[in-house]
């Protein structure tokens, strides 16, 4: 019997996907990555299942080694009894649109644990570290039932933070000697990690940048306040407490092809996550549904605008702004206010 | 919509270390727009059928140069009928007798391809013959 037939509707599949039918899951999760009709309905059916796993976000520079730390975390996590997913991201060709998604590679020790499911997604286009459909994924992930996703960003640079807003968690791997102490203090990436791995802990220098991040990563500006002792003489005109605040991140050293430091890195997603949920979890999930619902808006406005019944107006304005008769600004204002079929459906 | 890239998966089965022809493949491939999964050296035929069914890939490419393509190939084919997956394009690359193309046919393999063979025309059999789940 072919599998197709197998999964007839949509809702035979997420019904199988539910009862543990991996590769329902797996076809689940290609009509999210390829945003089709029936993954609008899964998702609307999965979201309020999910909530319950913990989102750890692995982000760092190519071949800092996060696909191996990644199956080092499977191995510790899975001796603790726990349920394992991976969304692993690799680039997709600006030109050909192609990718070689290479991450399984490292991950080849869980062949026959039916609690662990390896996914690897192209980025196809998308430019933040993730997949655009990468979040999306998660939740299903969680909603049948792992424990913990591991979302391995692609090889990053130092401005690609939005895994911070989709992971609970975010760990950013350093390997040793990337660079000196102002590279610790450059804005970017470095800012979003909630704990900074330095990978290849058997290579010289692995302690010395360790320490060095350490030293680096300390909130300083509230720490210089306070010790130096002298009173303002007015009260701040901006209440302090309520600026953005850096965070300051715990750092670790792993080997992760040995194993070395990993059980400590679990042990320290595992505090994370209990400090999260103890203060309600309320940033970075915030973060994730306001990413996501906005992303939907601007699908569904888009759509919309495309719609057999608006898509002339919408291009004739689009030509008028082309020929400069029209600003931008006022296009988008008539475009929102010629309203939309759905807007006007409900 | 654009019309999204075909998902394929280049693994080498069993023990021999010659993985330069996967990778050039793998790399090919890429340059042909596929996204392309690969897995690397020493797959058992456990592993890569593991590997397909969770990328949930559209096909199923095996390299292998140690001769043992017969004992290798229909496992993979088998556990991946097991596994609900026969809408899954598996082709094979590899130095296989004529005897054996015709036996690895009837154990499901859609096509081999012999030394010479050009990246394009290996692109171009599978856009012709996966099915594209999704």
């Amino acid at each position: 019997m072919a599998s197709g037939a197998r999964f007839s509707t949509p809702t035979e599949l997420v019904d199988a996907a539910l009862a543990g039918d991996r590769l329902a899951l797996a076809r689940v999760l290609t009509a999210v990555e390829n945003r089709t009709a029936a993954a609008e309905e899964a998702l609307r059916r999965l979201y309020p299942m999910a909530g319950r796993a913990h989102l750890v976000g692995i982000t760092g520079a190519p071949g800092s080694g996060k696909s191996t730390l990644v199956a080092a975390l499977i191995g510790a996590a899975r001796g603790a009894g726990r349920a394992v997913a991976v969304i692993a991201v690799d680039p997709s060709s600006p030109i050909t649109g192609g990718a070689l998604l290479g991450d399984r590679v490292r991950m080849q020790a869980y062949t026959s644990d039916r609690d662990v499911f390896i996914r690897s997604m192209a980025a196809r286009g998308h430019a933040g570290g993730l997949a655009s459909t990468s979040t999306a994924a998660a939740a299903v992930l969680d909603a049948v039932g792992f424990d913990l996703i591991l979302l391995e960003t692609v090889g990053t640079g130092q401005s690609e933070v939005e895994v911070a807003a989709a992971a609970d968690t975010t760990v950013v791997l350093e390997a040793p000697e990337m660079g000196d102490e102002v590279q610790a203090i450059k804005a970017g990436l470095l800012e979003v990690a909630d704990i900074v791995v330095v990978n290849k802990g058997d290579r010289p220098g692995a302690q010395r940048t360790a320490s060095q991040l350490r030293a680096m990563l300390v909130a300083v500006g509230r720490a210089g306040v306070r010790s130096t002792g002298r009173a303002r003489t007015a009260p701040p005109t901006i209440d302090v407490a309520e600026r953005p605040r850096p965070k300051e991140p715990q750092v670790l050293v792993t080997t992760a092809t040995t194993g070395a430091g990993v059980p400590e890195l679990l042990a320290a997603l595992d505090a994370h996550r209990a400090r999260g949920r103890e203060a309600g979890d309320s940033p970075a999930r915030l973060a994730r549904a306001e990413a996501q619902v906005w992303a939907i808006l601007a699908d569904r406005i888009r759509a919309d605008l495309h719609e057999p019944a608006s898509r002339a107006a919408t291009e004739a304005t689009m030509r008028e702004v082309a020929a400069h008769r029209l600003d931008p600004f006022a296009a988008a204002d008539r475009l929102l206010a010629q309203g939309s079929p759905r807007t006007n459906r409900s | 919509m654009p019309e999204r890239p075909l998902k394929v998966l280049i693994a080498k089965p069993g023990l021999d270390g010659h993985d330069r022809g996967a990778k050039v493949l793998a790399r090919g491939l890429r340059d042909e727009g596929f996204e392309v999964v690969y897995t690397g050296l020493r797959q058992t035929p456990e592993m890569v059928v593991t590997a397909a069914l969770q990328e949930d890939v559209d096909v199923v490419g095996l390299s292998i140069l140690s001769g043992a393509h017969m004992t290798l190939v229909p496992k993979v084919t088998a556990k991946m009928k097991e596994a609900g997956m026969d809408d899954v394009l598996v082709v094979v690359g590899g130095i296989i007798p004529d005897d054996d193309v015709t036996a690895l046919k009837q154990a499901g393999v859609a096509e081999t391809f012999g030394p010479g063979t050009t990246i394009a025309e290996v692109a171009e059999f599978l856009r012709a013959n996966a099915r594209q789940h999704a």
